[in-house]
């Protein structure tokens, strides 16, 4: 058998991070078209700027403790956020800090489904969950 | 991010569980937790605590009411709910079952029988913030501070 050159290995090596990064990608589209979809035929795109007055607030509605997103995720997305109540690190949300956020269907909906109601004291719309995922892509 | 924390756990010799004793008070070392749905799921909002540091009738009262889990809702689908309760209860620990809190249990108070504003402090926040006081929580080493 003939032995693999090292240098091929190198190469393999450095083909492998972006391709996990257009892996995460492909991910979190497939996750914004689901939502898109979802939004119906109306439809005229996330927008990056409504997602950040989500994120931000201050939201009545929810609990007094958590009036925004910023609350635990932090004001400023690359920063590392804490959860209000535990004090535990919440690794930042935005993409360009922390590149695998928004890429498991199954976890994105489940974080949606107990934050929005902490915060808003209802559950979030497709349109609300593609403008904060599209906000936080872009940071 | 979370996958960071599973490592470290996974990394730890196995070796050192084979000699672990179970958890009593006096013990330096809580086998830390292995299971990777609890490891998930159970520490997104706090670390995820030892099986042994509540006994078993906590961990079912506890995964008997995620949906109002001291306030917060930490529902889960029941078939990953179940996995994590029998991991749980399997490893449990001594104390009382009447209390959910392992800051209740009175081996907790003992030993952390100190001002409570050292709780408070920023870096702090919670009397649950096993890993702000005890850098090894996670791994289960609590006697490093
Ligand atoms: C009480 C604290 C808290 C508040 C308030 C909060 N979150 Fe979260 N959020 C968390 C925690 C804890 C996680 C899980 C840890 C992680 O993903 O790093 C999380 C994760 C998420 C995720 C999953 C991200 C991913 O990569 O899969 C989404 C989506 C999310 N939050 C949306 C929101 C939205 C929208 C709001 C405001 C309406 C909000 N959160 C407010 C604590 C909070
Ligand atoms: C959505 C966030 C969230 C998730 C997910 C979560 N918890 Fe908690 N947990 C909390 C909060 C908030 C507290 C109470 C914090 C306080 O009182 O300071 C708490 C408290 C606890 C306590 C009591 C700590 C003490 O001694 O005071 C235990 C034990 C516990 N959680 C176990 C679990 C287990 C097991 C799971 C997984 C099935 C889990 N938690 C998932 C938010 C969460
Ligand atoms: C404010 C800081 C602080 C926090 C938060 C804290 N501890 Fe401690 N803990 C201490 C101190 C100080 C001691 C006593 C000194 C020592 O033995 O390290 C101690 C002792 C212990 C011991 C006994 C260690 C031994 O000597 O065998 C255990 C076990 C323990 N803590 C578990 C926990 C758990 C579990 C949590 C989270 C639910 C927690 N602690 C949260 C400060 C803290």
């Amino acid at each position: 058998m003939k032995k693999t050159s090292p240098l091929l290995i190198l190469f393999l090596i450095s083909l492998s991070a972006p391709a996990l990064a257009a892996g995460n990608d492909a991910a979190r589209k497939d996750i914004l078209d689901g939502y898109a979809a979802a939004v119906g035929p109306g439809f005229a795109g996330f927008s990056a700027e409504r997602g950040r007055a989500l994120f931000l607030g201050p939201h009545a509605g929810g609990k007094p403790e958590t009036p925004a997103c910023a609350t635990c995720h932090t004001p400023d997305p690359r920063a590392t956020g804490h959860h209000y109540r535990t004090g535990r690190d919440i690794p930042p949300m935005a993409v360009s800090v922390t590149p695998d956020r928004f890429t498991s269907q199954a976890e994105v909906e489940k974080r949606f489904g107990r934050d929005c109601p902490a915060v808003l004291g209802r559950d979030c719309s497709p349109l609300e969950k593609g403008d904060f995922i599209t906000y936080l892509a872009g940071q | 991010m979370a996958l960071r924390r599973h490592f470290l756990c996974l990394a730890l010799p196995l070796t050192l569980l084979a000699l672990a004793p179970a958890f009593a008070d006096e013990d330096e070392w809580v086998p830390p937790v292995r299971h990777a749905e609890t490891l998930k799921e159970c520490g997104e909002c706090h670390m995820a605590f030892q099986p042994a540091l509540l006994p078993a009738g906590s961990w079912r009262a506890i995964m008997g009411n995620l949906s109002d889990h001291f306030g917060e809702d930490a529902s889960l689908p029941p078939a990953t709910a179940a996995s994590i309760e029998h991991y749980l209860v399997a490893g449990a620990g001594r104390g009382d079952p009447s209390l959910p809190r392992i800051t209740e249990q009175r081996w907790w108070r003992h030993e952390h029988d100190f001002s409570p504003g050292r709780f408070a402090r920023p870096e702090v926040r919670s009397k649950i913030n096993c890993a702000a006081c005890h850098q090894g929580a996670e791994n289960g080493y609590y006697e490093d501070d």
